[in-house]
This record gives structure tokens, C-alpha cells and sequence, in this order.
């Protein structure tokens, strides 16, 4: 229980701590680097609880694709030498104290409702798909996503879709004066377009115009 | 203080969460630590129903988080590609500076 409780501290000062610096870092680069770690501290934490494939899932997806996205991202638009001004212009600083005063009373209501709230003692009883501690976690959700949650499965499976289509219809454009085939223009090609039969008058030559 | 329960998880989603909103609020600098934000969010959304569903001992949370994984994953890449096309048509995407919007 003690060692449970270090784990836990540890993991969340870190996630904590990082959370911070990806809002607070002056440079993007070192934003997407705590944003990482954040995220491995994060999963750290769902593995130690007991949601392992969570966890790993956490790992493969925002570490290795999402966080991996924003790095190619902000290297490839070369904004890392935009330092970061937190309260650079005087026009948009009249939004921080309202900005600060909503978050601290939005933190505020998040703390009083957990601290104030009681297990209804039914509660722990109306639980419909109950966690069977005899088989492995990602058997269990197994069990579960390709059953009672199949249709949603294959409907986020869509949004992926769609997000990939969409992405793609985003950044696409076409780029003008790079010679590329044309398997249309070369298939509908005709004799008569490319070969021309010319009758020569002797010694006179023919006058081409290339 | 030494026996972690379901309120020392809710209150580090709450912390998060807020992070997040305050790095929303108050940011000044390009669209992409906006997003970032975003994703702490939806983090702290993460970390609240993974605790719910392990404390609680229903799978169905965990279920969520899968989805929510999934949206994030799919909100990110419509985000940097918009993102990708803005910087391409206007050379910036700093936060003051986007204001094509303001008739």
C-alpha cells in the first residue's frame, strides 16, 4: 500500500509538473517533449491501477502517433523559433484575469464535487459489465468490444476513416509544371494525332515548323 | 495520505483538466499548443473514467476511453492538417495574428 502510494505521487507530481511546462514552455519543440512525457506517466499510472491494455494502448497511440504528429508538425512549419509571450501584446492581455478567474472556479467546482461526494451504496452494484479478476484485462475488454460495443467499434473505425480522407483532402494540392504521366492522354492517344504523312515534291525538300 | 482511493485520481484528472484549460485561456502563442491543451483534456477526461471504471469494477469505462482514444487520435490529425493548410496560405499561426475571421 505504501509502495502504491509513492508510485502514485511520483507518477502524478511528474504528469502534473509536465502538464504545466507543455503550457508554459517558451519553445514548442520542448512543449511536445513534456507533452510526451505526460503521456508516459499518464500510462504509467493506468498500468499501475490495473488497466493494462489502457495503459499500452496510451503508450502506442498518443506517444507513438499523436505526439509524434505534433513534433513532424511543428518542425516541419519551422515554428520553433517563435518564442512563446505569454503577455507579449496589451490588447489581448485584458483576457487573463478573466481566463485565470474561470479556470481557478471551474477547479474549484471539480474539487467540491469530488470532495463532497459519497458513493451511493447501490452504487457499486448497478454495474452492468462487472471486471471478472480471473482473466487478463485485455481478454476481458476483448470479450466486451467485439460483442456488446461491435457497432461502435466499427463506427470509431469510420471516424478513423474520415479523419484519414479528411486530412489528406486538406493538405492536398496540385502542383503546377511537374511533368507527370497521364495514362488517359496516353491510352486515348490516335495515329493521326502524332504521325503525319507528308508528300515530298522532288527537289524542293519540305518545311517543317517544330 | 498514504491510502490512494478514488478521490487522489479524480483530483489529479481535476488538476489536468485545468491545466488545460488555462493553457486554452491563456495562450498567446501558436495554434498548436492549443491542441496540445486539447489533448491534455481529454487526458484528464482519460485518467477520470479509467479510475471510475477500476474503482467501481465496471468495464464500461475502459470501453470509453477506447473511444475517446480514437477521437482524440482522429481530432488531432483534422486539427494539424487544418493547421498545415492555414500556415501555408497566410505564413503564420500565432494566436493574435488569426484573425481572417473578423469581418
Amino acid at each position: 500500500m505504501i509502495a502504491h502510494a509513492i508510485f502514485f505521487y511520483l507518477f502524478s507530481f511528474i504528469a502534473i509538473i509536465s502538464a504545466i511546462m507543455v503550457t508554459a514552455a517558451r519553445n514548442t519543440v520542448h512543449s511536445v517533449f513534456f507533452l510526451i512525457l505526460d503521456f508516459i506517466s499518464i500510462s504509467c499510472l493506468f498500468i499501475m491501477i490495473g488497466a493494462e491494455f489502457l495503459g499500452m494502448i496510451m503508450l502506442i497511440v498518443y506517444v507513438g502517433a499523436v505526439a509524434v504528429l505534433f513534433l513532424f508538425v511543428v518542425m516541419m512549419l519551422n515554428v520553433a523559433q517563435q518564442k512563446n509571450q505569454w503577455f507579449s501584446s496589451v490588447k489581448s492581455s485584458s483576457h487573463i484575469p478573466i481566463g485565470l478567474l474561470v479556470s481557478l472556479v471551474i477547479f474549484v467546482e471539480l474539487i467540491v464535487v469530488v470532495g463532497g461526494w459519497k458513493y451511493k451504496p447501490d452504487l457499486l452494484n448497478s454495474s452492468t459489465i462487472l471486471i471478472d479478476k480471473n482473466i487478463s484485462n485485455t481478454h476481458s475488454l476483448g470479450n466486451v468490444l467485439y460483442t456488446d460495443y461491435v457497432h461502435l467499434f466499427q463506427l470509431s473505425g469510420m471516424i478513423l476513416l474520415v479523419a484519414m480522407i479528411g486530412a489528406i483532402v486538406l493538405t492536398f494540392r496540385e502542383r503546377l509544371g511537374v511533368k507527370k504521366q497521364s495514362y488517359i492522354r496516353q491510352i486515348s492517344r490516335e495515329r493521326k494525332d502524332g504521325v503525319q504523312l507528308v508528300n515530298v515534291p522532288n527537289n524542293k525538300g519540305v518545311k517543317i515548323d517544330v | 495520505m498514504f491510502d490512494v482511493g478514488l478521490g487522489h485520481y479524480l483530483t489529479l484528472g481535476a488538476i489536468i483538466f485545468t491545466i488545460g484549460l488555462i493553457g486554452i485561456f491563456l495562450n498567446r502563442k501558436n495554434v498548436i499548443v492549443l491542441l496540445m491543451s486539447i489533448e491534455l483534456i481529454l487526458l484528464a477526461v482519460n485518467i477520470n473514467l479509467v479510475s471510475f471504471s477500476i474503482f467501481i469494477n465496471d468495464l464500461s469505462g475502459q470501453i470509453f476511453t477506447l473511444f475517446i482514444l480514437t477521437v482524440a487520435a482522429a481530432e488531432a490529425a483534422i486539427g494539424l492538417a487544418i493547421i498545415v493548410v492555414y500556415f501555408r496560405n497566410s505564413g503564420t499561426i500565432r494566436v493574435e495574428e488569426i484573425e481572417k475571421l473578423k469581418g
